[in-house]
């Protein structure tokens, strides 16, 4: 049991970090800079990345042995369809003015290469339990992401964060932020960081190697 | 006609689809890496943009008038298996034509511009001739962006960039530096 406990630990964690679907995979981009220009499209959307994710994982790896190998994609991308179509209109019921800012990137979640890479990479092969907590693992992972662009963008593009005002009146916002340029730049800076502290962290696990080769030669 | 025109320059420069509205990105970013391979994922591309338009308002049209709730299922599914049959159709006819942009049909069908483009143009009330007309805009635009990106990595392969900023981080950052140029066409209408 404690080994299956791990296992599902470890699906779930690695999405959040060390395969984040964003920053290492760079998957997903099309809603993730489309719809980041504020905090709180921001979550919108993750929440309904999220449920469309884990819907779709929940369902896939529970009918993994009735869908025939030829036709799987298809099968996938309708199930994905689908959960799309139930969060579109669920949004549209309960938040209109969200979704009315969303737009056309709602039903594009369908497009989403990181869903159907999940349910062909992952959920087709594992069982439910697993591919629930990975598919939750991805969609957190997606929307630490999207949340932190989202942020970035909104507290620099516009001097607020979910909508708050942050520095008064003599804040100059970077209009720039807010719009489309924004959204690659940002994301551009956001990726060299992930590189910068990947090269770092590589630099040092070198030197511990090296310092421990050189302890052992002595 | 003025209509047509202007939906064409919008969605050609104003609104580029890769640009301003972020669709598309997956090849926009993978396959730039070539002049000629970009050129031809272009082609190909607007190519694959004319038949959605067409699908999507012959959908609109004559079914989903009756099922609103099943748009987005049917757009993936009808626009799929019609590329598939037009790409097999092309092999039988042109094995030329099939090689210049065969291999990209089926990977272009899971692009977000296709279903972006359906979307769109539902969204707005295109009619068929509007609908290919922004259309052929959005898929020279996405052609143009691409061939632009290309041509510019294929020059910074020759030059000494540091190691850390090469790779996607690096094109994110020239893909933001000509959105911002391409946000100067904004004033090309304004002044009208």
């Amino acid at each position: 049991m404690a080994e299956n406990q791990n296992e599902s630990y470890e699906a779930f964690i690695k999405g959040i970090w060390r395969d984040n679907p964003v920053f290492v995979q760079v998957l997903g981009m099309c809603p993730m800079l489309a719809v980041t220009n504020s905090a709180i499209n921001a979550v919108a959307m993750g929440m309904a990345t999220l449920f469309v994710l884990v819907g779709s994982s929940f369902l896939v790896s529970s009918f993994k042995q009735w869908i025939p190998k030829q036709v799987r994609i298809s099968s996938f991308i309708i199930i994905i369809a689908t959960f799309v179509t139930v969060a579109d209109y669920t949004l549209l019921a309960l938040v209109p003015k969200v979704h009315k800012e969303l737009g056309a990137f709602i039903p594009l979640i369908v497009a989403n290469c990181m869903i159907l890479g999940r349910q062909e990479a992952f959920a087709s092969r594992n069982t439910v339990r697993l591919a629930v907590m990975d598919a939750l693992g991805m969609a957190g992972g997606f929307m630490v992401a999207l949340f932190s662009l989202g942020a970035i963008r909104e507290i620099l593009g516009n001097g607020s964060l979910f909508g708050v005002d942050l520095f008064g009146e003599y804040f100059e916002p970077w209009v720039i932020m807010i719009l489309p340029p924004g959204g690659f730049l940002t994301l551009g800076l956001i990726l060299l960081f992930f590189n910068w502290v990947t090269q770092q962290k590589d630099k040092f696990i070198a030197q511990v190697v090296e310092a421990e080769r050189v302890a052992s030669d002595g | 006609m003025d209509n047509l025109v202007w939906i064409f320059i919008s969605s050609l420069l104003i609104n580029n689809f890769v640009l301003a509205y972020f669709l598309g990105l997956c090849p926009f970013l993978g396959v730039s890496n070539s002049l000629e391979t970009s050129f031809r994922l272009g082609l190909a591309t607007i190519f694959v943009l004319l038949i959605t338009a067409i699908c999507a308002w012959i959908l609109n049209t004559y079914v989903l008038i009756y099922a609103p709730y099943l748009r987005l299922i049917s757009f993936i599914v009808v626009i799929a298996s019609t590329v598939q049959f037009i790409e097999m159709l092309i092999k039988k006819l042109s094995p030329a034509l099939f090689r210049a942009m065969g291999i990209f049909l089926p990977l272009i069908t899971t692009n977000c511009a296709i279903l972006g483009l359906a979307i769109f143009a539902t969204n707005r009330g295109y009619g068929l001739i509007e609908g290919i007309v922004f259309a052929l805009g959005a898929g020279i635009g996405f052609t143009l962006a691409l061939v632009l990106l290309a041509g510019l990595r294929e020059e910074s392969e020759l030059s000494d960039i540091p190691k850390l900023i090469q790779g996607i981080a690096m094109n994110l950052i020239i893909a933001g530096i000509l959105s911002m140029a391409f946000m100067g066409f904004a004033g090309l209408f304004s002044a009208v």
